[in-house]
């Protein structure tokens, strides 16, 4: 359990200016995407991040893989704040860490092929000479479970899943560490998801890659991560190992995101007990004061109006951001 | 048994295209009865969708051929006049899409897309009356300050509360039977939760039918009475929803039930997989469509890939099932043990 850390964050911030009327467009509003997020990722581990939509959960894909400069706080790769690297240097930082999107249309542009989507990430990252590039291609696709052969075929031949290993392949290529993945599987059928989850967990294995896995579905996560967190409006709620989460959830939001779960089981449906949260989630650019979550809380007081719970341990043997956890 | 709100018989839908014809319903035959909620799972294009459609008439007729019946209030959809169809959505069966954001017209308010399906079966309501019949519409579906509401636009709404109005606007006209296409796919999980117990307590104030499209058989184990399986077209097993999860009778569905991770289940092994891809709708596999995929094609000397089966019932358990296994073997799959 003691594997080094890979990638870390710490304190991560991210505000999104919103745009004002009038002819300055001075903006005084800001949406609060992430507010002071720290997350540790192991080697060879997998963290899984778990939210609704609005919670900033694929911002903070975004701030981890670089791709977005945070407005305050700071990225560790091996050791090495990458914060502000830019140009060359953060190409040199891509190599190692490499992202995979949710949508396996969108994500692969229709006019290359497959051949030229895998290989691009390796004209621009790694100087290989070209005439190794196809070899190596037709590995890559080979070790992700599509046929060498198709080499030359467009995104269009593939089916969804077949797409989405042709964005796991193109993430490969450059041989990275970290592999942060949106809602890879969120846009597949069902057995196609296990096919693909499968071959994740295969590949982590084989290459001792680390996942950043984010999801909103409770249920992948259990199946792959080895740390969870768990995110509301921008912020941390509870984060601990699947066992922790799952089995004694101690944050209401936590509990009521578990509860919500649809269970493929008819006997179960009628005596389980469901904890359905009243209203939506709150604006991001105004966010309730203390605790962002007591809107909806149904255990909310007054404390929970004027501080803000912190994430720690509240003898719970995990972190809890709550202030009445239980 | 209670009354028969929808019958479909052997309903076939194709559409040409120019890679080929696309065989997107292949002859399938159900009913639905007053108050029951019938479970459609299947995978992307198992033609699923295109059933809801051809029930509600919104399949072109110069753009697909159609064969079956599909009978809704006393006419065949597949035969009606335009006019006669028109009367009859909305009224006897109305629709609820995926996406909230796309059903709704974004430059008209709430209450005014309410009021419009209101008014096409109500001509001679008088615009107070439309109001009021949306007001209370928007309040039975549990929006906060109807009347505040009544007068905003789609885009100030959240992604529930749009699904919301668009219950609201399939429920005005009390329909017998309501067609919900993956109504809570595109919502979070807390919402799905709380749109499936809003649409089971409709369910019971207005007494209608529901025909409940989806993917997730956890939300089929929530809400439905029967399920019916559908893969490439074709019905692959219909149960009551207990035995489905109980025992399934059919490998496609036992090994899609394989597929549902479970919270129960803490451990990290590999998830139980279907191989392969689902098939090309324009060529499908000769025989049974799932015999490709299947783990026990290869033991039945050729003839999955040969005989298409036929929908048969299973005395022990009642369920229907497509399968060429026997009975015993069928039985036996829900143990995940195979008889030679």
């Amino acid at each position: 359990m003691t594997s080094p850390v890979v990638l870390e964050a710490k304190n991560l911030v991210k505000y999104f200016p919103t745009v004002s009327k009038g002819l300055l467009q001075r903006s005084t509003d800001s949406v609060k995407a992430v507010d002071g997020v720290s997350v540790q990722v192991r080697a060879g581990q997998t963290l899984g991040v778990v939210g609704e939509s609005g919670c900033g959960k694929s911002t903070l894909a975004r701030l981890l893989m670089r791709l977005l400069p945070p407005t305050s706080g700071t990225v560790l790769l091996d050791g090495a704040d990458i914060t502000s690297l830019t140009g060359r240097e953060l190409r040199a930082v891509r190599a190692k860490i490499q992202m995979v999107f949710q949508d396996p249309v969108a994500s692969l542009n229709p006019r290359h092929s497959v051949g030229q989507i895998i290989g691009t990430p390796l004209k621009f990252l790694k100087e290989n000479s070209a005439s190794g590039a196809k070899e190596h291609v037709q590995e890559l696709m080979a070790l992700v479970g599509l046929n060498p052969e198709h080499y030359n075929r467009y995104p269009h031949e593939f089916s969804g899943g077949q797409r989405q290993r042709i964005g796991i392949a193109r993430a490969l290529a450059v041989g990275p560490q970290v592999i942060v993945a949106d809602e890879p599987v969120s846009a597949l059928d069902v057995s196609i998801q296990a096919q693909v989850l499968n071959l994740m967990e295969k590949l982590q294995r084989d290459l001792g890659l680390s996942y950043v896995f984010i999801a909103h579905d409770l249920s992948v996560v259990r199946h792959i991560a080895d740390e969870i967190i768990v995110m509301y409006l921008g912020k941390v709620v509870e984060s601990g190992t699947p066992k922790d989460v799952y089995s004694a959830p101690s944050h209401p939001y936590t509990q009521a995101l578990l509860s919500a779960i649809p269970l493929a089981d008819p006997r179960a449906a009628g005596t389980h007990k469901r904890m359905v949260l009243t209203g939506d989630v709150p604006s991001p650019i105004d966010p309730p004061s203390g605790c962002r979550f007591r809107t909806r809380c149904p255990r909310a007081q007054d404390l929970c109006a004027l501080e803000e719970p912190a994430l720690i341990d509240r003898g719970q043997g995990h972190p809890v951001a709550c202030h009445f956890p239980g | 048994m209670s009354e028969l709100v929808l019958q479909v018989k052997d309903l076939k839908v194709s559409f040409s295209t120019v890679d080929g014809v696309v065989q997107a319903v292949n002859g399938i035959s159900f009913d639905v009865r007053k108050g029951q909620t019938l479970g459609i799972v299947g995978e992307s294009g198992s033609g699923k969708s295109v059933t809801a459609s051809a029930i509600m008439g919104l399949i072109n007729r110069n753009s697909a051929d159609m064969s079956g019946s599909i009978l809704l209030g006393g006419l065949d959809v597949l035969t009606a006049q335009e006019r006669e169809i028109r009367a009859l959505r909305g009224r006897e069966a109305a629709m609820v899409f995926q996406d909230p954001m796309s059903a709704l017209n974004p430059y008209y308010t709430v209450g005014k897309q309410i009021a419009e399906a209101y008014e096409v079966h109500h001509p001679n309501s008088s615009k107070k009356e439309r109001q009021l019949v949306a007001l209370d519409m928007l309040a039975k579906v549990g929006l906060p300050k109807p009347s505040e509401c009544i007068d905003e636009y789609p885009h100030q709404f959240s992604g529930g509360m749009r699904q919301r109005i668009v219950i609201a606007i399939a429920l005005v006209n009390n329909p017998r039977l309501l067609i919900a296409d993956e109504p809570t796919t595109a919502l979070d999980v807390t919402v799905q939760a709380q749109i499936l117990e809003l649409m089971m307590s409709l369910q019971q104030e207005f007494g209608s039918a529901i025909i409940l499209i989806t993917h997730d058989l956890g939300v089929v184990a929530e809400v439905a009475d029967e399920v019916m399986v559908m893969y490439a077209g074709q019905t692959m097993e219909s149960s009551k929803v207990q035995t489905l999860f109980d025992a399934p009778s059919h490998p496609y569905t036992r090994g899609l039930l394989g597929s549902v991770r479970s919270l129960d289940n803490s451990e990290r092994g590999a998830l139980h997989t279907i191989a392969g891809n689902p098939p090309s709708m324009i060529s499908l596999p000769g025989g049974c469509p799932f015999h490709p995929r299947c783990e026990f094609a290869a033991s039945m000397n050729g003839l999955c890939s040969s005989v298409q089966p036929t929908l048969r019932v299973l005395p022990t358990t009642g369920s229907e099932s497509a399968c060429h296994l026997n009975d015993d073997q069928l039985l036996s799959l829900g143990r995940g043990v195979i008889h030679d």
